[in-house]
């Protein structure tokens, strides 16, 4: 196993009785990474995660994560992974401290250091007004923030978060998206699951597409989309020109499409961005530019389209 | 999860963590300041009334500490009265919602994803119980024996000190059946509610129903026919020894025998088995304890046994619910 995989399966698997939850799944995430998966309610991302954690047990199949076997050396696998799970629960009648001082104590961690680590958690996450009031008064948004602050606590390598902008508001939801991008910056691995797909497009460096206990599709946005969607980029033209035009933008290297839903409107599927190549087979088929506008693809659009193509097949 | 594979590490990281932060939670809870309130009043009031009646005859007697727990003021009954009743209740207002309250709030998740075992979980759980009710306890010993010698005047003796001490460790054993009791529902039974109700229902049945079921039994099973002395004594000691499968009988007796140095033996005696005995004379304490000792034992098994089912369940419950 490389130095810098960070999670690592094979054929893992995960039946409920006759059910399977999770089907032969292989699945490698490196250091530094935030990977996404996403899914429809019930594709087996919890389980995935419970697994992940050794907090399920897996039918078959293997895990490793950082290195260690989650099944049988729990307590380091737990020591160094931090988990906030899909329904994040505090002892209401404690302060975000009083909370935080039982983590730090059931990681072992003594008195004095506990204080300072908790102290910095609170503050990274932005709760630092709030140390001695009841989690009870905490809205969702500062809950899902304390959450962080408590996985911080343990100083984690991987940080495992299933659904953590569920029911957030957008401000709220994009705060949290700031704190996972700090804590990429600062070397930690994410992985999270999630269903609110232009979140995940940004935060993820790669995502994982989740059906029926299989992850169907793997890579970066942009790979999906050229896989799924053919072309990764669509480029709007405006431009006026002899009919010829579209023939000329057919033939540019690394177009896979062009369509011209308007009379001085082309749309053209690419594999790059060509908006450079585009602009010259316009001038030089005799056209006048009147507008050039890139759209990236977007994950809604790759789910949407692999669904479809799902539906289509079987 | 995983009973055939060896772990890693002790089962018992974290333990002490789990201890303290749950006795903290117990005693500052509104539920147990109203149950040592409680028994804060019973123990003073039924005290007040068997120093009183104590008064007159404290030249004579040589056990008047342990009269101040057995004896009865009408309409006040002794103050051992009102512990059976209140330790079950205590213990179980102790446990009933230990794990179940976890899953409600939406802790559970968080908690094992920490570097514990679910051993060091409930095992904390149940010792911090424990600890909680043997602190209520021990309070409400070091205040009746206060209040022994302000009102009697008289101090204690060192055998009157142990014997009352062992019917504090036994009082916090027994309370042990009931904390473990409602454990096991805790786990069982998703609502806190149902849990409470589920564990005052058995503690009824022992302590109302129990009794007369085993009369039923015992004249079933050994019905008198012609009225000869063996087919009564065939009864009663059937009686006597299903009476004992509950833990009330058991703690009773025990505490009987403890409380009461005159008493010499427990259950049946045919006046043979007196011979040579003076009686009324005191036992000496190590054979008081030698016949409470399966009394004693007998307790604390039920309360391994309750653990021991409880783990069962708890390791087998998903950590999703
Ligand atoms: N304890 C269980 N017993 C039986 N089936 C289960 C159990 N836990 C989960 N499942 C099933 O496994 C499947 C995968 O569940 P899982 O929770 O992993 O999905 P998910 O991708 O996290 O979905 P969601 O977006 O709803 O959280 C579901 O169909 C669920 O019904
Ligand atoms: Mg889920």
């Amino acid at each position: 196993m490389a130095a810098d995989v960070v999670i690592e399966s094979h054929g893992l698997t995960k039946h409920y009785n006759s059910f399977v939850a999770v089907d032969n799944l292989n699945l490698t995430v490196r250091h530094g990474e935030v990977f996404g998966l996403l899914g429809p309610n019930g594709a087996g991302k919890t389980t995935t995660i419970l697994m992940l954690l050794g907090l399920t047990e897996p039918t078959a199949g293997s895990v490793r994560v950082l290195g260690l076997d989650p099944a049988r050396q729990p307590l380091s696998v737990k020591s160094r992974v931090g988990y906030l799970p899909e329904l994040l629960g505090f002892y209401n009648g404690l302060t975000a401290y009083e909370n935080l001082i039982y983590t730090a104590k059931l990681n072992g961690l003594r008195r004095d250091e506990a204080h300072e680590r908790i102290l910095s958690a609170l503050a990274q996450v932005g709760l630092e007004e709030v140390v001695e009031k009841p989690v009870g008064t905490f809205s969702r948004g500062m809950r899902q923030r304390l959450g962080v602050a408590d996985v911080l606590i343990k100083k984690p390598q991987l940080i495992i978060m299933d659904e953590p902008t569920q029911g957030l508001d957008p401000e709220a939801a994009r705060d949290f998206l700031g704190i996972i991008r700090r804590l990429k910056a600062d070397g930690i691995t994410v992985l999270l699951s999630s269903h609110l797909l232009h979140q995940v497009q940004a935060v993820c460096d790669r995502v994982g597409l989740f059906y029926r206990g299989r992850m169907v599709l793997e890579g970066t946005v942009e790979e999906l989309a050229r896989r799924v969607l053919g072309g990764a980029y669509r480029i709007q033209v405006e431009a006026e020109g002899p009919a010829s035009l579209e023939e000329a933008l057919r033939r540019v290297r690394g177009v896979v499409n062009v369509t011209r839903p308007g009379e001085t409107l082309y749309e053209l599927e690419t594999e790059y961005d060509l908006r450079p190549e585009a602009a010259r087979a316009v001038v030089e088929a005799g056209g006048k530019l009147l507008s050039l506008k890139v759209e990236q693809p977007s994950l809604d659009d790759v789910y949407t389209r692999y669904f479809e193509q799902e539906g289509k097949h079987g | 999860m995983a009973r055939s594979k060896v772990r890693e590490g002790s089962p018992w990281t974290g333990l002490w963590a789990v201890v303290f932060k749950e006795m903290a939670d117990h005693l500052t809870s509104a539920r147990m300041l109203i149950l040592q309130a409680l028994t804060l009043i019973t123990a003073v009031g039924t005290v007040y009334a068997a120093a009183s009646n104590l008064r007159d005859t404290v030249a004579q007697d040589r056990f008047l500490l342990l009269r101040l727990f057995t004896t009865a003021q009408q309409p006040l009954p002794a103050f051992v009265g009102f512990l059976a009743f209140l330790v079950p209740l205590i213990a179980i207002a102790l446990a009933f919602d230990a794990v179940n309250g976890e899953f409600n709030q939406h802790t559970m998740a968080r908690l094992l994803a920490q570097p514990i075992y679910r051993d060091a979980l409930l095992f904390g759980k149940f010792l911090a119980g424990l600890f909680t009710l043997a602190l209520v306890l021990t309070t409400i010993w070091l205040l009746i024996v206060g209040m022994g010698l302000v009102g009697l005047g008289v101090p204690p003796g060192g055998e009157e000190v142990a014997r009352s001490l062992w019917f504090l460790v036994l009082t916090v054993f027994y309370g042990g059946v009931w904390l473990a009791l409602a454990l096991v529902f805790s786990i069982t039974f998703r609502q806190p509610a149902t849990a409470a109700l589920a564990s005052i229902a058995v503690w009824l049945f022992f302590t109302v129903f129990w009794g007369i079921i085993v009369d039923l039994l015992a004249q079933f099973l050994r019905p008198v026919r012609i009225g000869l002395p063996s087919e009564y004594l065939a009864q009663g000691q059937l009686a006597l020894m299903l009476s004992r499968l509950s833990p009330n009988t058991l703690y009773s007796e025990a505490i009987l025998a403890m409380l009461n140095p005159a008493v010499r033996s427990l259950g049946f005696v045919l006046p043979i088995q007196l011979d040579g005995a003076i009686l009324g004379a005191p036992l000496p304490l190590d054979q008081s304890l030698a016949l409470i000792w399966p009394h004693f034992t007998g307790l604390v098994a039920v309360t391994i046994l309750l653990f021991a089912l409880g783990y069962t369940l708890f390791q087998r419950q998903e950590i999703r619910a």
